[in-house]
């Protein structure tokens, strides 16, 4: 998936858009220890009516680490999503972010923490009546940042996700796959350590995902984020496992190895280009979660599904469009 | 053969109703007061709060006015026949000040307003419940209620006493101009007798009422919007809903208001 994605500008640019800003420097209120998970779900149920969608979910995201969430429609990914960001609480069981328990914490509370988190919804969920410029800025004219800041920090989200023309277009303007990197850019523009992205790629055509898993690649591997993806596409998982964006060309790179027989060259290969200890995000290879049934059916880095013999699971792979 | 499912009992169905209904009332109850606490403490949206005036009280105004000339004119032309019998049509200013400020006025306002504005609220609010919006303003660390819910009820408070005030005058000219055409009133005779039939109880209530209206308007619109279930076909219910709601709310809390303020003031 060598794809020649146009560099950021410059290396100048690049650069500006790593500086650290007054607001960086804020404490970022992660109350978890070194090796601790950022993201942490210890035997969650969640039901509706007549159905318990979730029965005792739990897995950990490291810190630095990209999970991807696989499954079918209806097994959950949305769901969990929602919990990691408390916009539900569970029925039972703890979600841990960044050290708080999102599931006994009160609205109030809850407010304050999602501002440290970012989200990236499956339509998007622009706000309608607002300008892109708006939609972007949101968060920062709610912390009341300087207008000056706020135009130069939504210039350089909007220049990350590569829609710096759509300033002043509203959602109906745009199409799909644009709205969605809005999205991505309001949910990068304050640089929060964890992202969760509900389905980025649903509803798109190949090449619009695969632009969109580029931008995703840039926020890992820029802004050194710990992410939780749900997709129900398995290219989603395979391009963040097997992909990086190298910040010196700007362009989307292999790993190295592909298929069955890579597996072995790709850890090498990510631990040998995370020898120099700036790259640390590719010493935590993506793994990847596959739902079923409202349980974890499989769970281990993403090539190891491609290894896999289980006949539902190459059911699965085989679907994948 | 597995065995069919147990119908319900009537009773069953009722109690379900009941209890549904019930819980309705507790959650608008519960998110009212979250709606009002939100007014003591900051951030406070006085933006969107102007926006939202703007639009319950200027947007308004039209059918308003227009609503109102037509009452006042309407007054006049049902009472002037048994006024003329009597030989009292002089008591016609009298007549339509005291319905109007009193009674219609407040109540035929908030009427026109629930039907614009409740709808608006539940309309828009719905619409950004079903597209995950209201969930990306919780996401971002934004109170929903707050930045949603308080301008509406603020702008809506504020609005329908004005608007009701409106409404008097235009009512007052419009029952003037037919008295004047119709029964050869003079201006000073209707004038006068229209503003010294009120007393200080008749202006509390014509402003009290709008008050309370105006309240039940916006948070039963708002509650109808944030609650919304079911895609688009449950925002068009849900307009609907507001609008019918609030609408009998207000009437029936016309009774409840009206008794009170006779009582406090006669």
């Amino acid at each position: 998936m060598t794809r020649d994605v146009p560099p950021l500008d410059s290396p100048r640019n690049v650069a500006n858009a790593l500086r650290p800003s007054p607001r960086d420097k804020r404490q970022r209120e992660i109350h978890t220890v070194p090796g601790e998970a950022l993201i942490s779900l210890h035997d969650v149920h969640v039901g509706f009516e007549d159905r318990e969608v979730l029965q005792g979910i739990s897995f950990d995201v490291a810190h630095g680490e990209t999970k991807v969430l696989l499954g079918e429609t209806g097994t959950g990914k949305t769901l969990i999503m929602k919990l990691a960001a408390g916009l539900i609480q569970p029925d039972s069981g703890r979600v841990l972010v960044m050290g708080h328990d999102v599931s006994e914490m009160p609205e109030r509370e809850l407010l304050n923490f999602r501002r440290s988190i970012g989200f990236v919804f499956q339509e998007g969920a622009l706000f309608d009546s607002m300008s892109v410029s708006d939609n972007v800025s949101f968060r920062l004219r709610e912390e009341e940042m300087d207008e000056t800041e706020i135009e130069e920090r939504v210039r350089e989200a909007l220049r990350f996700v590569e829609m710096e023309d759509a300033l002043e277009k509203f959602p109906a303007d745009l199409s799909g796959g644009m709205r969605r990197r809005v999205s991505i850019a309001r949910a990068l523009v304050d640089r929060p350590p964890v992202v969760l992205y509900d389905s980025p790629t649903a509803g798109l055509d190949p090449v619009t995902s695969q632009t969109i898993i580029t931008l995703i690649l840039r926020g890992r591997d820029l802004q050194d984020v710990t992410a939780l993806l749900a997709t129900h596409r398995v290219q989603d998982a395979f391009g963040l496992a097997n992909f990086r964006f190298d910040k010196a060309s700007g362009h989307v790179v292999a790993l190295g190895g592909n298929g069955e027989s890579g597996l072995a060259e790709s850890l090498a290969a990510r631990e040998k280009a995370a020898e120099g200890g700036k790259e640390r995000n590719l010493t935590q290879p993506t793994n990847v979660l596959v739902l079923r049934d409202g349980k974890i059916y499989f769970e281990a880095p993403a090539d190891e599904l491609l290894l896999t013999k289980d006949e539902y699971l190459k059911k699965f792979l085989a679907s994948a469009e | 053969m597995p065995e069919a499912s147990a119908t319900p009992s009537l009773t069953a169905v009722f109690a379900d109703v009941a209890k549904r209904q019930v819980a309705a009332v507790q959650d608008y109850a519960l998110l009212s007061v979250q709606a009002l606490q939100c007014m003591f403490s900051p951030p406070y949206y006085w933006l969107d709060t102007l926006e939202q005036m703007d639009i319950v009280g200027v947007g308004s105004l039209p059918i308003i006015i227009l609503a109102g000339l037509s009452i006042g004119g309407v007054l006049v032309l049902q009472t002037a026949a048994q006024f003329q019998r009597f030989g009292e049509t002089a008591l016609t200013g009298d007549a339509v000040s005291l319905a109007l400020v009193r009674e219609l006025g407040p109540a035929v306002t908030a009427l026109l307003v629930s039907g614009r504005n409740a709808s608006g609220m539940a309309s828009e609010l719905g619409s950004m419940v079903v597209t995950e919006q209201v969930d990306a303003m919780r996401a971002l660390g934004t109170d929903p209620i707050r930045k949603l819910m308080m301008p509406r009820v603020i702008a809506t408070v504020l609005m329908v006493p004005l608007l009701t005030v409106v409404f008097d005058f235009v009512g007052l000219c419009g029952g003037f101009l037919v008295a004047y055409t119709t029964l050869r009133l003079g201006a000073v005779q209707f004038w006068t007798r229209a503003i010294n039939a009120l007393d200080i109880g008749d202006v509390v209530q014509g402003l009290t009422k709008p008050v309370v209206f105006g309240l039940i308007i916006a948070t039963v619109g708002c509650y109808c919007g944030l609650r919304v279930r079911g895609g688009t076909q449950g925002v068009g219910r849900a307009t609907t809903t507001a609008v019918v709601i609030s609408s009998v709310c207000a009437l029936v809390v016309d009774f409840f208001l009206s008794r009170l303020l006779l009582y406090l003031f006669q």
